[in-house]
């Protein structure tokens, strides 16, 4: 087999792996799986060009390659840096990096509002889960944290600037999936933000991914807004046949009974879509006939959104079926509400012994 | 009296324009280099000249041009950083402003070194007046045949583009730069790919320092061993100083690297002293975002020597008790000022300089900046000075560019050498903003310690 390619050697946290060339380091701990593998919160594997800003995935390069087994001198964002052979990565296994992450989720959570509890995103947000595991529990900020102007982005999509982390995932996926990019960053440092220039409204095709690629709730579906927690709906595989050519028409769809209540893309473990979806299927088809429901969407068990969906459970059984025992009664009713028995003017407290039919005679009454 | 390379012709009248600088020696070593010399003999020169980058980080000029990538059919290009925006550097200003001709003929040779046809002068959008010189000594230049197609017989082509910046200090980062050459938003790009090998439009380019370019001249006139003669060790040649702050004469200098700083600073030749008879507190020796030292450790290494202005000295005793050279915006400070109140401003200037890609920088600096603006006010509380040590430290090394690095460093060496200043600030709050601390003890002599037997 001479044409077989290569593979490369990397040892993340102690653990080998075979990866191609070119792989990075992020993406060949996810071919390894588990705890080992740096939380991402810019990079998209779906979107060129993106990663390298929010540095939460910084890792340690213990050992630079097996022809070069120099250390990096700095910690490298293992989005972004490709594994060389032999190359010895420290993660979790690395206190310097550990202490790096809590910096970073720090600077990350520091004008976030916090919001979660209106914040549709909650239950799936990124920011949620990684300050969950890496934040500590009180800020060392005791300044007003950092506000924007409400924008208007049109119709289906709502903004919402103060929860941005500045990932640029949107960004990229206007370039990379609509026609027209008609956001994008304004300002610099501090007041950098994501904004239309002279508030547009977005409205191209494919430009409601950008509420799927967000990590937190900055960019939310306004057909969804407020309606319900995402811990509530049960998510199920669905598809459709979609006229839109760059559609592929496979979709989440989140219900509750037979209701639809939102559309997105398939997400996996790591948060990012199998495929994009086009703005018909997530904002216009929000009917179960609209659909062809495949089945339960596996859901991480760890995950908020599984509580309630227990896998296996059995429904206790109900009773009224065996009581009627075939029978088919034309009215139900329920007896307390009509009973000549009853009288409420008797106060059964005060009836010495067991009631008897006489108690309730009307000449019994005194 | 140093030896002057790069200034030595500036004070004669008219210099800014062609005829002058021609009639004074200028573009010989242009014609030197075209017409004479090899591309590989040209490199080889400005490599044995030990030349190092004058733009802060004195990487090796020889050895960065080697690396650029050359592959066939790909053109390639010499990018001139003179987005000068650090603060208390503004040496490539004077350069540009009376020797235009001068980074003309380095740009000249230093393209025909590279096979770069087309350069471009990224220079800073504050300084407004300045490309308007810059095109006028292009179009004389274009215009006795030293720019355009086939030039002076040679048969290289070469043109020079002068492009103004937006006014932002991040696109003096090399990548940031080339983002913003190429008319996107100036944010820096992750490295690797460096420039040298898809840099700007995904072409091979580099990018040099002004001052680093125009030292190209000198070094093919008088030789790159001749030039590797002057200075001390691998601090080579002379290097453009520009000394503000509490001074007599502040001004831009040439200096041969083999002078002390103590005689930069009280030399009649050059800063004449400290003004009004005060004594000397502090300095920043390479531009803003270099470590500040107090006046014993800046005179003296830690080892008891004397500290000398070159790379090596600067930087001897790393960043416990040394500083850099940086880009030679040497800013002195006397016993009347302040560095809680100094830090303040540097750091006000990177929060506002900060381009919020990465989140370490952009949430750092401005939190920097506040807890500073606290202590600096008298609302500042003991813990603050550990929370800022805290901060920089987790600013410095996780961010894309070095920009998050030279907002970290003033905080932390004004905490490492200066914490009873703040302290002093936290304790007497109100006496803070109404007086300063005074010199205390930093000008006192340093004891030097003995090795251990």
């Amino acid at each position: 087999m001479a044409d077989e390619k290569k593979l490369f050697k990397v040892t993340i946290d102690n653990i080998s792996v075979e990866v191609e060339p070119g792989t990075t380091i992020l993406n060949a701990a996810r071919q390894i799986g588990g705890d080992i593998v740096p939380p991402a919160m810019c990079y998209y594997s779906k979107l060129q060009g993106s990663g390298g800003k929010c540095r939460t995935c910084l890792v340690k390069v213990s050992k630079g390659s097996e022809a070069d087994p120099r250390p990096m001198p700095k910690l490298v964002a293992s989005c972004r840096t490709t594994v060389m052979d032999g190359m010895e990565v420290a993660n979790i296994t690395s206190p310097e990096v550990i202490e790096a992450r809590k910096g970073v989720v720090e600077f990350l959570l520091l004008n976030h509002p916090l919001d979660c509890p209106v914040c549709d995103q909650a239950g799936e947000c990124h920011l949620q889960d990684l300050s969950y595991e890496h934040g500590v529990s009180a800020t060392r900020y005791e300044f007003k944290r950092r506000t924007f102007d409400k924008i208007d982005l049109g119709e289906h999509i709502q903004l919402h600037m103060t929860r941005c982390i500045l990932c640029y995932r949107c960004v990229f996926t206007a370039d990379q999936l609509t026609e027209k990019r008609e956001h994008g960053i304004l300002g610099r440092g501090e007041h950098a933000e994501i904004s239309t220039y002279i508030k547009e409204s977005l409205d191209n095709d494919f430009i409601g991914n950008v509420i799927d690629v967000c990590p937190v709730g900055a960019l939310t579906d306004k057909t969804f807004r407020f309606k319900n927690r995402v811990w509530f709906l049960k998510p199920v595989d669905a598809h459709r046949n979609c006229e839109n050519p760059k559609c592929c028409g496979k979709t989440t769809l989140w219900m509750r009974g037979e209701e639809v209540f939102r559309v997105t893309a398939r997400k996996d473990e790591y948060g990012e879509v199998e495929a994009f979806i086009c703005d018909v299927c997530r904002f216009e088809k929000k009917e179960a006939k609209d659909w062809v429901v495949e089945g339960p969407r596996k859901i991480s068990r760890t995950s908020v959104i599984s509580q309630g969906h227990y896998v296996g459970t059995v429904k206790p059984q109900e009773t009224i079926q065996k009581v009627l025992d075939g029978r088919q009664p034309k009215l139900l009713m329920d007896i307390h509400s009509v009973s000549q028995v009853n009288q409420p003017n008797v106060d059964l407290s005060k009836i010495d012994g067991p009631a008897h039919s006489d108690d309730f005679n009307k000449k019994g009454v005194q | 009296m140093g030896r002057k390379l790069l200034l030595d012709k500036a004070h004669i009248e008219g210099i800014r324009y062609y005829d002058v600088y021609r009639k004074n020696g200028g573009y010989a070593a242009a014609e030197k280099a075209l017409k004479s010399m090899t591309t590989d003999q040209v490199l080889d020169e400005v490599k044995k000249s030990g030349l190092r980058g004058r733009g802060g980080a004195g990487f090796p000029t020889g050895l960065k041009w080697s690396f650029i990538a050359k592959p066939e059919g790909v053109p390639r290009y010499l990018v001139c950083n003179a987005d000068e925006s650090e603060p208390g550097t503004f040496k490539d200003r004077y350069l540009m402003e009376f020797l235009p001709h001068l980074l003309i003929e380095g740009l000249l040779i230093s393209s025909y070194t590279l096979g770069a046809n087309a350069t471009y002068i990224y220079i800073r959008g504050e300084y407004a007046w300045i490309p308007d010189i810059l095109e006028e000594a292009i179009a004389e230049a274009k215009k006795a045949g030293w720019l355009g197609k086939n030039i002076q017989g040679t048969g290289f082509d070469l043109e020079i583009y002068v492009q103004r910046g937006g006014g932002a200090y991040i696109c003096g980062e090399e990548t940031a730069l080339i983002e913003s050459l190429e008319g996107k938003r100036g944010n820096p790009r992750l490295k690797p790919p460096f420039p040298a090998v898809k840099g700007l439009w995904q072409s091979p380019t580099v990018v040099n320092n002004v001052e680093t370019l125009a030292a190209v001249v000198p070094i093919i006139n008088i030789g790159g061993e001749e030039y590797a003669k002057i200075g001390v060790g691998k601090s080579t040649g002379t290097k453009l100083i520009s000394a503000c702050g509490n001074i007599n004469k502040p001004g831009v200098y040439e200096i041969d690297m083999t002078i002390s700083v103590e005689e930069f600073i009280y030399s009649e030749e050059y800063c004449g002293g400290i003004p009004n008879g005060k004594r000397l507190k502090a300095c920043i020796p390479g531009g803003s975002s270099v470590p500040i030292l107090p006046a014993n450790l800046l005179l003296t290494t830690a080892k008891g020597e004397k500290r000398l202005m070159n790379y090596e000295s600067l930087n001897d005793g790393g960043f416990a008790t040394g500083t850099m050279m940086g880009s030679g915006g040497f800013i002195v400070l006397d016993e009347d000022q302040c560095v809680v109140r100094h830090t303040l401003s540097l750091a006000r200037f990177y929060h506002h300089e900060s381009c919020g890609q990465c989140s370490p920088c952009r949430e750092g600096t401005g939190w920097m900046k506040r807890v500073l603006s606290n202590l600096e006010n008298g609302k500042g509380k003991m813990s603050d000075i550990d929370l800022l040590w805290d901060i920089q430290r987790k600013i410095e090394g996780n961010t894309i560019c070095p920009l998050g690095d030279a907002a970290a460093w003033p905080v932390a060496a004004a905490i490492r050498h200066f914490r009873d200043e703040f302290e002093w600030h936290v304790n007497n709050p109100e006496e803070a903003v109404k007086r300063n601390f005074g010199l205390a003890h930093y000008a006192d002599p340093l004891p030097v310690p003995q090795p251990v037997a």
